[in-house]
């Protein structure tokens, strides 16, 4: 036990001694995750909106594959990613694997569905209440998709804080299409792996802390959200 | 079909009881879990008359109204606006305010803002409309208040001043002040009286035989999904000529399925 109270002190140590190589990993790591959340924002959002607020042939195959893409094993999308950034593959020619782009892109096909599905599922929730007014006021169809999604924005907000923390934490997808490399795409998650396997284990832990805090600091903003939602009423 | 044809302005009320009809329904027929809720209604509402529907629970009042509004597809029959089928453009003639009022998630203001912006309204326009519905609401000092926390009868004031906003030529009201105390109702009652000076046309679907009196020319009396008997609205709260209306005016409850002849 005395080795696990040594070994947090120095983690602790590390963080507070605002660590270089500790710093560059939290900044590639939330670099990489905002950039492949945003994006996923702006496809996931409307597509979601579309599926929640209009009626079309084969909506409901669209309602179950997006489910079902939101449990996507993380290294299986790693190894699609791989196959399509690699020498050989589709956009081998633009060179991006083990590259911060490459992470970016393998998040981002892991968070879309995520956001597409959970902003479905609350557009549609809204929309029932709409639609009958929407009909009587002669709403079109953009009108319609852009009025639920800015209605909905509180609610959209917690989704996308959902797909900031299932990319952070995330270690499958960037180690394939990243390589874990030294200073170029080495975020928190892989580099809590190498270390602990290296026996490094303070650094690994001091990862660890900042990860726990970033997910008790995304908690407590959908809580502060949700509370200011409901004050006015727009939850 | 069973006949249940009424022409609303049957009793020859005076004003534009001649006009031509604004509003027509034929034959309207509409089903829902196989069984006929609405059944073979004929109905005019014409310019600038204030038509208000009665009727028990499951009379089918909001049903005749969202087939008039074409919120719902009828089954059968039709549905005229202006003699021509109503269409979505036949629809932006029209306005509706729900029993309970379905206000947007933003301020006030934007949600008058949205209405007419939906429309394609050009900005001067609109602006202008805003200011005569804040003005007419009275809710000027609630403008940037998240609408969804305004009190019940500031919400439905709203609803309805943002139908208003609009420029309807007919506004349909399902049970607006059904929930609210007796000063919210007259200031509903304000503005749709306002709203006919102004030449709109009403049709008021109402459980208060008061608001009835008060508020409408013509009465249509449903039953089963059939109007069972129409005419002048206080001649007909007076001395209703049909079991069901007399039933219901008085209290008791109506159990025998309705008569095709009222």
């Amino acid at each position: 036990m005395d080795g696990f109270w040594q070994v947090l002190g120095e983690a602790a140590g590390l963080i507070l001694a605002w660590d270089s190589d500790l710093i560059e990993i939290v900044g590639l790591s939330l670099r990489v995750t905002l950039t492949a959340v945003a994006i996923s924002c702006v496809i996931g959002l409307p597509l979601g909106a579309a599926v929640g607020a209009f009626r079309f042939p084969g909506r409901t195959a669209a309602i179950v594959v997006l489910n079902s893409l939101m449990g996507l094993p993380p290294v299986v999308v790693g190894l699609m990613a791989y196959l399509m950034l690699s020498a050989a593959g589709p956009l081998g020619p633009l060179q991006l694997l083990y590259t911060p782009a490459a992470m970016i892109i393998a998040q981002t096909i892991l968070v879309t569905p995520l956001i597409a599905a959970l902003s479905r599922q609350v557009v549609e929730d809204c929309y029932r209440e709409y639609a009958e007014q929407f009909d009587s006021l002669g709403v079109g169809p953009l009108d319609r998709a852009a009025a639920l999604l800015w209605d909905a924005r509180y609610s959209l907000l917690t989704v996308a804080l959902a797909g900031f923390g299932r990319a952070v934490a995330e270690v499958g997808a960037v180690i394939i299409v990243g390589g874990n490399i030294n200073h170029v795409t080495r975020v928190m998650t892989t580099t809590i792996a190498l270390e602990t396997s290296k026996g490094n284990l303070e650094l690994a832990l001091a990862l660890g802390v900042v990860l726990l805090a970033l997910a008790v600091a995304v908690n407590g903003a959908v809580m502060a959200l949700r509370a200011s939602a409901v004050r006015m009423a727009y939850a | 079909m069973p006949e249940a044809a009424f022409d609303m302005a049957a009793p020859a009320p005076p004003m534009t009881a001649d006009a031509p009809a604004l509003l027509s329904a034929r034959g309207l027929c509409f089903d829902a879990g196989g069984k006929r809720l609405v059944d073979g209604i004929d109905i005019d509402i014409r310019p600038g008359r204030r038509t208000v529907v009665m009727g028990a629970n499951g009379a089918g009042k909001s049903l005749l109204l969202r087939l008039l509004h074409g919120l719902i597809r009828p089954t059968a029959g039709e549905v005229l606006w202006q003699g021509r089928p109503l269409d979505r453009d036949g629809r932006l003639g029209q306005a509706m305010v729900f029993q309970r009022p379905v206000l947007l998630r933003r301020s006030v203001l934007a949600n008058l803002r949205f209405a007419l912006a939906v429309r394609g309204l050009p900005g001067p326009e609109r602006r202008a409309r805003e200011a005569e519905a804040m003005e007419r609401s009275r809710l000027g000092d609630l403008a940037n208040r998240p609408a969804r926390v305004l009190s019940g009868g500031e919400q439905q004031r709203l609803a309805v001043v943002r139908a208003l906003a609009c420029r309807p030529r007919v506004l349909f009201l399902d049970e607006p002040t059904a929930s609210l105390d007796p000063g919210s109702t007259h200031a509903i009652e304000r503005l749709v009286a306002d709203a006919h000076e102004s030449g709109v046309a009403i049709v008021l679907v109402t459980h208060d035989t008061g608001q009835a009196r008060r508020l409408g020319d013509d009465l249509v009396f449903l039953h089963g999904g059939r109007v069972v008997e129409a005419g002048h609205a206080a001649n007909l709260l007076d001395a209703p000529r049909s079991e069901a209306a007399r039933a219901w005016l008085q209290g008791r409850l109506y159990l025998e399925s309705p008569s095709p002849e009222a």
